[in-house]
Formats: C-alpha cells, sequence, structure tokens
C-alpha cells in the first residue's frame, strides 16, 4: 500500500509536489481511482489525489459556463448543470462498468482522460469543451492557462495539452467549460439489418444532411440480436418532428427506419456512450480504435480475419469499440496491423495488467512526434513525478 | 508608437548577399523576391502601424521547398516569420529586417475531398473561402468565417485560432481542424493529427493552433466540412439601450436557444455599417443586434418567435427580418465589413478582448469613458453570445500625439478585459499588438511554462520570435 496525499487546496498541492520533486518522489496522480487500471501499469511511489479538491467555483447560466475543482464529482457538476436546463455537451463517458471500478469519478479524470461520448461528432469532445485549467507543473509551481470566457486566444493553448494527457503532465485544480442547454426533446432513427459498411454509409447520409445527427451508431450482429444502426437528433419539439420525417425519407434507400424516444432510447445511448455491449464476458481486453468512417468497416474485416472479436461502432463510424481475447498480445499485432495505412490509431482501455505491461496500451508515435512528446514531458514536469510510463514507456 | 521591436542582428544583415544566394538554390524562379520595392509589399499585415521590410522573402511551393527553406535558415541562425496572407490584425506576420519571411501562398491547392468523412485535406495556403468554395457545390461548407475570410489563409487560421460571427454554434479553428503537416524550425516535416476524430498521444493539434507560427510552418490540413443548414436568416433587433440587448442576449441563452451568430452593433458602428452597406440597419436605436437562426423556414420562424418573444420582454424597439436571400447578404455585409468601412471615416485601431458576458453593459460604459478620457471616439461591434468584444478606437493616423493616445486607450480596455475575468484577446492573437500586455493576464510562472513548451520547438528563437511574449523575459527550457 502506497502513500496517499490529499490535499485541500491548490497551495497544498502545490506544496505535496514540491514535496515530492524533492525527495524525486514519482507520483501516481488520481481523483478518485476509477480509471487506474486504465494505461501501462504506473511506477510510482506514492499516490496524489485530488479527491479532496472539490467543489463548483463558477456557475454562470447565461454565459454557459461552468468552472469546478479537480476533484468535484463528474455527477454534481451535471447535477448542477441539469438543474438549469444544461449539460456538458461531449456527452462524457463513464468506465466504471466497463473497468470494473466503483467510486464517483471526478471532472479532473474527465478531462484527463478526454473521455468523450456520442455528441462528439456534432458538440466536440471534452478537450473541445474544455476552456479553461489551473494546474501544479513539475516544479510545484501554480499555471492556469484559457479561462472563463469561450473566445480566448492568448498565449499557448495549454488547455487542449492536458486534456488527454492521464495526468502525466500536471495536476489539474480546477477545470472550467463551456456548456450547452439540454435539448427538448430527442429522437432516435433505428435501421435494421445493415452489414458494416452499409451502415456506415447510412450514418454518415445522415451527418451529411442539414438535419443535424448529434448521435450516430452501429450495433452489428452480435451485440444486437439483428444488426442496428441508430441516429439521434435533438432540438425543439416541432423541429425534431420535421427532422425524423425528412431523415426517414432520406434514409430509405437503407430500409425503413423506425423512431426511438424516450428512456429506452435514452439508454441504449447510454450503452454506446459507455461501450456498455462489451462489458461481458469480463476477460476479454477492449479496444478504442479511432479511424476515417469510410475506412472503418475494411479495417473491422482485417481484424476480423485474424481475431476473435465483438465489436460496435460510434461517432458515424470513426470510433470503435472492439473486445478481443486477452490472452497473448490481446490482439494488439491484428488490430494495429488491420488499421495500418488507414490513419487510424487503438488504445487498449482494458485488459489485465500483465498485458498492459507488455503490449502497447497507447499508440507508438512516429520518431519526430515521439521527440516532441518526450519535449513536452520534460518542459511540464522534468523530474518525471506523474504518472511516469503510464502512457508512453520514458513519459 | 509604443511597441518595440528587437535590434536587427547585425551579423545577419552583413551575411545577407550570402543568405540570399542560398535561399536562391532552394526555391524555383519567382519563390525569391529580393528586391527592396517587391520586399516593401511585405513590410506590414493588417495591423499597420508598424512596418519592417524583411531581408527577403520566401514563397515555397511545396513543403519540401518550405522544409529546404527552414533548414537552411536554421542552420545559418537566420529568424524566420511565417505569413499566410498578412491580413492578421494584431502585427502577427509583421517581419523584422533581420529575418526571412515564408509565405504559404503559392500551396493553395486542394489535394482531397471526402464528403462521406466531412473532411477536406488542402494545402494550407489556400484561402479561408476558397475551402467552402471547393465544395459548396455538395452545400457543404468550412464553418469558422473570420470577418477577412476572403483573403485570410487557413494557414493564418491555424496560426491564430481565428474565430468568426458563426462560432457560437460551429466552434472556431481548432474545433474545426483534424491534423495538420508542419515544417519545425529545422526542416523535419512532421504529421500532426489525420483524418480521424483525435490522435494519439498528447494534443499536439491543440497546442499548435493559435500558436502564432512560433511552433513550425503549416504546409497542410485536414479539416472538418459540414453540410450547410437548409437555410439561414438573420433578423435585426434595436435597443434603446445596450443593457437592454446584454440582457435579451442572456435570456435568449437562458430559454436554451443557441442562434448561430449574435452580432452587436453600437449607435456609432451601426452608422458607419449602414452607410457603407445600406443594409437597412435602424438608425434610431442605441444598440442592434443581428441575430441568425438555421433550420427549415417553418423551424426558423418556430425559433424567431421564441427569440422574438424574449427580446419583446426586454423592450425591443425594431424587428426586422430578411426577406431576401439579397437582404440577408447585405445584413452580413455590413456587419462583416465593419471594420473596412469604419476605415472609410477614420483610422481605427481595433481590439479584440473577451469578456464574461455578464459584465457587458459595465464593460461598455467603462469603455466609452476609458476612450473619452482620450478625446477620442469608439465604435463597438462584437459577437455577443460568446463576449468577444472589437471595440474599434477611431484616430487621426497623421496625428501621433492622438496615434499614441488611441494605443494607450486600446491598452487600458484589454486591462479592463482582463479585470472582469475575460482575456486579452478572443480570436485576432497576441502578435506584437499585445504581446508587451500579457503580463496583464498572466502571472511569470504561466508564461514561463508556455515559452518552455514553445522551447521544445524552438530553442533558439527563430520562429517570428518578436510575437507573443514580452521582449524582456524569455526563457527557453
Amino acid at each position: 500500500m502506497t502513500a496517499v496525499s490529499e490535499p485541500t487546496s491548490e497551495s497544498e498541492l502545490a506544496a505535496a509536489v514540491a514535496e515530492a520533486r524533492a525527495a524525486r518522489m514519482p507520483l501516481s496522480v488520481e481523483g478518485r481511482g476509477t480509471k487506474a487500471t486504465l494505461g501501462r501499469p504506473a511506477q510510482a511511489a506514492a499516490t496524489l489525489s485530488t479527491a479532496k479538491l472539490s467543489g463548483i467555483t463558477l456557475h454562470e447560466p447565461a454565459e454557459l459556463v461552468i468552472g469546478a475543482k479537480s476533484g468535484t464529482p463528474l455527477a454534481e457538476v451535471e447535477a448542477a448543470l441539469a438543474d438549469k436546463g444544461q449539460m456538458l455537451a461531449f456527452e462524457p463517458l463513464d468506465y466504471r462498468p466497463l473497468l470494473g471500478s466503483s467510486g464517483a469519478p471526478t471532472v479532473g479524470g474527465v478531462v484527463a482522460g478526454n473521455l468523450s461520448g456520442p455528441r462528439r461528432i456534432s458538440a466536440g469532445a471534452c478537450r473541445d469543451s474544455l476552456i479553461g485549467v489551473r494546474f501544479v507543473n513539475g516544479r510545484g509551481e501554480m499555471i492556469k492557462n484559457g479561462g472563463r470566457v469561450m473566445k480566448n486566444v492568448t498565449g499557448l493553448d495549454l488547455v487542449k495539452l492536458m486534456a488527454g494527457s492521464w495526468g502525466t503532465l500536471g495536476v489539474m485544480s480546477e477545470v472550467i467549460f463551456k456548456v450547452l442547454p439540454v435539448p427538448e426533446r430527442t429522437a432516435t432513427l433505428v435501421l435494421h439489418g445493415l452489414d458494416d459498411a452499409r451502415a456506415v454509409a447510412a450514418l454518415s447520409a445522415g451527418l451529411g444532411s442539414p438535419f443535424e445527427v448529434t448521435g450516430a451508431a452501429h450495433l452489428p450482429a452480435g451485440i444486437d440480436r439483428i444488426p442496428t444502426t441508430l441516429m439521434r437528433i435533438e432540438g425543439f419539439a416541432p423541429s425534431i418532428t420535421y427532422r425524423s420525417a425528412q431523415l426517414k425519407t432520406l434514409l430509405k434507400p437503407f430500409g425503413s427506419a423506425d423512431l426511438l424516444e424516450g428512456a429506452s432510447a435514452a439508454e441504449v445511448w447510454r450503452k454506446v456512450r459507455d461501450a456498455a455491449f462489451l462489458v461481458e464476458p469480463r476477460d476479454r481486453a477492449v479496444w478504442r480504435v479511432s479511424v476515417a468512417p469510410s475506412k472503418a468497416a475494411a479495417a473491422v474485416a482485417r481484424i476480423r480475419s485474424t481475431l476473435d472479436i465483438r465489436h460496435f461502432y460510434d461517432w458515424g463510424g470513426g470510433l470503435v469499440w472492439i473486445a478481443a481475447p486477452a490472452s497473448g498480445d490481446a490482439g494488439s499485432a491484428a488490430i494495429r496491423e488491420g488499421l495500418a495505412g488507414t490513419g487510424g490509431y487503438a488504445t487498449l482501455m482494458r485488459a489485465p495488467a500483465e498485458i498492459r505491461a507488455t503490449v502497447d496500451v497507447f499508440q507508438p508515435l512516429s520518431a519526430p512526434l515521439m521527440t516532441i512528446t518526450s519535449g513536452i514531458k520534460a518542459s511540464l514536469d522534468p523530474d518525471r513525478l506523474f504518472n511516469p510510463g503510464r502512457m508512453y514507456a520514458g513519459i | 508608437m509604443g511597441i518595440a521591436f528587437p535590434a536587427p542582428d547585425e551579423s545577419i544583415l552583413a551575411r545577407r548577399d550570402f543568405i540570399i544566394a542560398g535561399l536562391a538554390r532552394l526555391l524555383p524562379p519567382g519563390g525569391l523576391v529580393t528586391s527592396e520595392d517587391e520586399r516593401r509589399a511585405f513590410e506590414t499585415d493588417a495591423f499597420t502601424a508598424y512596418r519592417r521590410v524583411p531581408l527577403a522573402v520566401c514563397l515555397p511551393s511545396t513543403t519540401e521547398q518550405t522544409a529546404a527553406v527552414m533548414r537552411f535558415c536554421y542552420e545559418n541562425g537566420v529568424k524566420v516569420v511565417p505569413r499566410g496572407a498578412g491580413t492578421s490584425l494584431a502585427g502577427g506576420a509583421i517581419p523584422q529586417e533581420d529575418a526571412v519571411v515564408i509565405g504559404v501562398s503559392k500551396m493553395n491547392r486542394v489535394l482531397d475531398v471526402n464528403f462521406g468523412d466531412r473532411t477536406i485535406r488542402v494545402e494550407a495556403g489556400i484561402t479561408n473561402l476558397g475551402i467552402s468554395a471547393a465544395v459548396m457545390d455538395e452545400s457543404f461548407f468550412y464553418a469558422p468565417d473570420p470577418s477577412s475570410q476572403l483573403a485570410c489563409t487557413i494557414a493564418g487560421n491555424i496560426a491564430m485560432n481565428s474565430g468568426g460571427a458563426h462560432c457560437l454554434k460551429y466552434g472556431v479553428t481548432t474545433n474545426n481542424v483534424l491534423g495538420v503537416k508542419m515544417v519545425t524550425v529545422d526542416g523535419t516535416v512532421v504529421e500532426i493529427g489525420g483524418d480521424a476524430l483525435d490522435a494519439p498521444g498528447y494534443d499536439l493539434l491543440g497546442l499548435v493552433v493559435g500558436s502564432e507560427g512560433q511552433l513550425g510552418i503549416v504546409t497542410e490540413a485536414t479539416v472538418r466540412i459540414l453540410r450547410a443548414a437548409e437555410g439561414a436568416r438573420p433578423v435585426l433587433f434595436g435597443f434603446d439601450t445596450s443593457e437592454q440587448a446584454g440582457a435579451a442576449v442572456a435570456a435568449i441563452i437562458g430559454a436554451g436557444i443557441i442562434p448561430v451568430a449574435m452580432e452587436f452593433m453600437d449607435k456609432p458602428a451601426i452608422e458607419i455599417c449602414e452607410a457603407f452597406a445600406h443594409a437597412g440597419y435602424p438608425l434610431d436605436v442605441e444598440a442592434l443586434l443581428i441575430i441568425e437562426v438555421e433550420g427549415s423556414d417553418a423551424e426558423m420562424d418556430f425559433t424567431l418567435g421564441r427569440i422574438v418573444e424574449i427580446a419583446k420582454r426586454h423592450g425591443v424597439k425594431t424587428v426586422k427580418e430578411s426577406k431576401s436571400a439579397m437582404e440577408t447578404a447585405a445584413i452580413w455585409k455590413g456587419r462583416k465589413s465593419a471594420f473596412g468601412a469604419t476605415g472609410r471615416v477614420a483610422d481605427y485601431i481595433c481590439m479584440d478582448g473577451t469578456i464574461p458576458t455578464g459584465r457587458l453593459p459595465e464593460v461598455l460604459r467603462r469603455i466609452d469613458e476609458i476612450v473619452k478620457g482620450y478625446g477620442l471616439r469608439v465604435a463597438n461591434v462584437f459577437h455577443a453570445g460568446d463576449g468577444n468584444l472589437h471595440p474599434l478606437v477611431l484616430y487621426n493616423v497623421n496625428d501621433p500625439d492622438e496615434a499614441h493616445k488611441a494605443e494607450e486607450a486600446g491598452n487600458d480596455i484589454l486591462r479592463l478585459c482582463v479585470e472582469v475575468g475575460g482575456c486579452l484577446t478572443g480570436e485576432h492573437g497576441v502578435g506584437v499588438e499585445k504581446r508587451d500586455l500579457m503580463n496583464v493576464q498572466f502571472d511569470r510562472v504561466d508564461l514561463d511554462q508556455q515559452m518552455r513548451v514553445r522551447g521544445v520547438f524552438d530553442r533558439g528563437w527563430l520562429l517570428n520570435p518578436a510575437k507573443v511574449f514580452p521582449l524582456d523575459h524569455r526563457i527557453t527550457a
């Protein structure tokens, strides 16, 4: 059991980092640890937790902005927003079912993982909603970047750098998001029986229409009983009536679309968001693949030809979730060979520690990008205190 | 005038012939500009108060030529100032005497369009509007729309993270770029991102966008294209006070409506723009909102109905809907040419601070006080939904005292923006214009951290070095 430090203020956080630096003690940086099994097994002597940096610091509904200390439970932020009819537009996903973890995910953890759900295709990723951060760097300095206004190009954008850095560049103390109103009405069009390539074509047709599709997923046979293709639209009630009819007509070449609304539709989008279809069986490894939609189905077919997988698509085909046997390299070579030449890449989201210690959990980078990545790490965390090795060896 | 440039490096100036001969070997005929007359065309950008004639101007036709020029400059310790179309309002492309300008304007081809994936790959010298033009036959467009979109390049948009009038709904450049090919200071060509919605490792793309030409020169970009809405309709709302207009904006957002654009003009701006564009702007009001909605006719009727209802609750005096494509074009022409139209009546400097929208009435009042305090006039146009202000401080460029006062008034306005919780620049960039105010928004440790990250890409301060960071304190690691 390693020592756990839980600072209650940003200055205490900075002091804890300075102390660790003086002692050259690598830190496992976490919120409430709900994604602790994601990444390469860390090589840390102690844990630095943001769990006690909690509370909403700013909420201006009329300005579409909310800020919170990094250890604030995501649920608390979402509840405060819901109270004003607003939401985090990027639909943060919840890894607890997939990773079998418990506890309350924090907003800092959401940012550290750049966790972005189905609405990423229309409203952007977590990094696009994130407009400000405060963090402590590896020198123990308290740094701010961005701010509380949604248009801000003042200086280098370190906000983006913090999103998706998995706690390896700094320990966030506060995050600020721009937010959107909750749509008045949501409807989902459902097509049945399409193969992967046709399904992605249908999703592209919907996304390429003027009807503002905000969710576009495909569940092949093996996920659902028969292949199911989902397209979500959101907006004012009369708009949804009009747009669902227009989309139905547009999608005629792909079949006759059913309309799904209410709790059952919300439930299916939650499952898409959280990759809930791949939670069971628990002994399978789970991969997340990002690739241009037009190349997705062919890449999956290549992977299928050598690997026993279950998979489904989000982001109009641009995000593929794959479950593969958690043996050997957990399918790393087959998946990455299948993606070769597509510009896509794969991240291992769930696997036993011994596999995560031996395969590339995060996609290997080209030599010039690795040089830059090492430089970025050194510029923020020169002594490699924060989550050393979690993303890449030596980072 | 108040903004200092570093003294030119005499050892570079002394080697000018050698440097030009070396560059000439790397570029095709027409790719190198050396005569004084022609170099003078590159001495400034849209921040015309400052001018510096560069050592030479390189206009490469390919990424490889760009890389060769960068390598040569790197090996010879020559500073490089990247340039798109030279439309920066912040002086982001102003050269210096001992620097080589590398302009990307000759690299302007569309390389690949993929409507299924909703992406387009272009050479970075293509204009912003050129991208939309390449996909408009299929009713697609590239969303960020800076007012200079007819001329400005995507390379410049990426460097400055440009916004526009419609970014309330569609986001700014950084939200619409998926990948770039970039030449780093030593001539290495790196691919960052690609055609997928995200990329492995750190978000280097997010770092590069808005880095003001200090991390590398972008020669190619993959950006998202969107299917245009079925229709778009701007509506003019005139108010007796800017407080009423500001409250109406807050209430519209509070009602869950995100119009595609919400633009504000005060009376001086209305008069200037109306005289230029004849857009039918009401002249008997103190504040004007241009609110645009999108969708089918019935959808727009519905949304506008709700907006009009809210505006009425806030005492709107006139409501005027566009009734035709021509009227729509005139309404937007008036707004988008606000800077140009202002230039017809006076010289001006254009500020770009952003404020929390809740502070709007107070900030407008204080801007007026600041500018009047210097004996000058101000016209305000801005993006009301996101608080990005563009006060235009009017002055006479031939009067050095007025010019100085205008600069001081502008600086005071930006200090005010920071004081109320906003920032120095919402979409124009820091450039040289706001460089010396960076200490107002950031503490030393904040700027040091940014410079350390910058140093990963350019340890020797060769890339656009006079910009962004105050000259009196510079670090590399």
